[in-house]
């Protein structure tokens, strides 16, 4: 059965990341030392925009790197499919940095755990925030998102998907039923 | 995904789909060995048995490497250093070590066959580094990804295969690999170094080394096996360099974007002129690189997940 709902549109998403790049540059005081981390593959598009943004409000292009996460995940002896490896691109030293890692949906917190875990191996970032465009609750680690573009109560029994342009045509949020 | 084997003893069972996953996650393992900090947390707890039965530094230092910057646990046995010389069979030995829970076997034997005894007899993964003069898989597996990377693809390329041809696992897993992923491959040798009906592995045979290098993409020169000097497939290593050995004559006739490789240890003077082996063009030390990103990538894709 075809149960779909949208949750967010274009133009939501898009005021939402505006607001996000806002809201880094407000809480760093400007964007020295701060650089993008996109977790593949939804994070890499979303950091993308949001290094647009906040050269279109500071002039300023902030550095922005790509994280694949697979080789960090606590999943992968449990798993008897081989998640596909993406390629990892950070082309500037972590060291010192303030990184913005960005993701679309927060779930259990176990991506990001990994992340973490992975920027770590990459130097000694000064401080490491959290962007993510959903947040849809249901945390498993004592994580939390810094800038949120929605908060969505969702169902166990609910998937959470974030569609964009970049990767599927269309930018929208949908909640699609039991999955 | 995953490979769907428990082993990877040859290039001759894979599948155009397989070889591609395999070269697709190669390419990612490449940024791990360029960071500071060179480990990854992936295969902690695994252990891995690399059993060289074999003389060998590249492929053993590569193999070790590989299951290291996964964070594996890797245990190196040499022949020298092994039971095997004080007569114990090599079921014996696999069923003991596998006593001790590894997860994954590295072999490398002087004997055809081999790894595939091994991988019948124990539950780990079996990798083959190289079966007497059968196959070298993960050597083809790098050298695919050392094209693919240079020439942005394999597929209707020509590649010119030099050198012992009969003897060479290198050669026979390289034309398994090639052929498969649509180039097209000449070899060329002495009379005394080619197999016989080679032509039926779908390969054009030579006897001169300047009629397979014509207009080739890829020349890749396989090392003179000195060993078998004393067999007399060869009167003189000058003789053998005079009308085997890559020059920098000879190679005017192939592209003039040739890539010239060598699965190594060079004998320099003999297959290869010094000043090609050092050439731009020659792309020797890229497969070295490439080689551990594969193993890297091999032994991701074969271990765990029950």
């Amino acid at each position: 059965m075809e149960n779909k709902k949208v949750v967010m549109d274009a133009d939501g998403i898009d005021r939402s990341l505006t607001r996000i790049a806002y809201e880094i540059i407000e809480k760093n005081k400007g964007v020295t030392e701060l650089v993008l981390v996109g977790i593949r593959t939804g994070g890499v598009f979303l950091a993308e925009r949001l290094q647009k943004k906040i050269l279109k409000i500071e002039g300023v292009e902030i550095p922005m790197g790509i994280l694949d996460i697979t080789l960090y995940r606590d999943d992968l002896q449990k798993n008897p499919k081989k998640p596909l490896l993406g390629k990892t691109d950070i082309p500037f030293s972590l060291d010192n940095k303030k990184v913005i890692l960005v993701d679309d949906v927060l779930f259990t917190g176990r991506t990001i755990r990994a992340a973490m875990d992975a920027l770590i191996d990459f130097g000694r970032p000064k401080m490491i925030q959290l962007s993510v465009l959903i947040d849809r609750g249901h945390r498993e680690l004592p994580i939390r998102a810094d800038f949120v573009g929605k908060n969505l109560p969702s169902s166990l029994w609910e998937a959470v998907a974030v569609h964009l342009t970049e990767k599927t045509g269309t930018d929208e949020v949908v909640i699609e039923g039991t999955v | 995904m995953k490979l769907a084997k428990k082993d990877l003893l040859g290039i001759q069972d894979l599948s155009v789909e397989e070889i591609n996953l395999i070269l697709d996650t190669a390419e990612s393992f490449i940024e791990v060995s360029t960071r500071e900090i060179k480990k990854v947390p992936t295969l902690r707890g695994k252990t891995i048995i690399n059993l060289f039965l074999e003389a060998s530094t590249r492929t053993r230092t590569s193999f070790e490497i590989a299951g290291k910057r996964l964070s594996a646990d890797t245990i190196n046995i040499s022949s020298s250093t092994s039971s095997i010389v004080k007569g114990e069979t090599l079921i014996d030995t696999a069923k003991n070590l596998e006593a001790m829970n590894p997860d994954v076997v590295v072999i490398r034997h002087s004997a055809a066959g081999a790894p595939h005894i091994l991988a019948k007899a124990v539950k780990q993964a079996v990798i083959n580094a190289g079966d007497g003069s059968h196959e070298h898989p993960t050597q083809a597996l790098l050298d695919l990804m050392t094209i693919r990377s240079k020439k942005g693809k394999i597929d209707g390329l020509k590649v010119a295969i030099c050198g012992d041809i009969a003897h060479s696992r290198v050669a026979r897993s390289n034309i398994y690999a090639l052929t498969k992923m649509g180039a097209s491959v000449a070899v060329a040798g002495p009379a005394t170094m080619m197999p016989r009906y080679i032509e039926r592995m779908g390969v054009q045979a030579y006897s001169k080394l300047e009629e397979a290098i014509i207009d080739a993409d890829i020349v890749m020169m396989l090392r003179i096996q000195l060993e078998r000097q004393n067999e007399h497939i060869f009167p003189s290593l000058r003789e053998y360099a005079t009308y085997f050995g890559l020059n920098r004559k000879n190679i005017s006739l192939a592209k003039k974007d040739v890539l010239v490789m060598h699965p190594g240890p060079v004998n320099r003077g003999v297959e290869l002129a010094p000043d090609i082996a050092d050439a731009p063009f020659s792309v020797i030390l890229d497969q070295v690189t490439n080689g551990v990103a594969v193993r890297m990538a091999l032994l991701y894709l074969l271990t765990g997940g029950n």
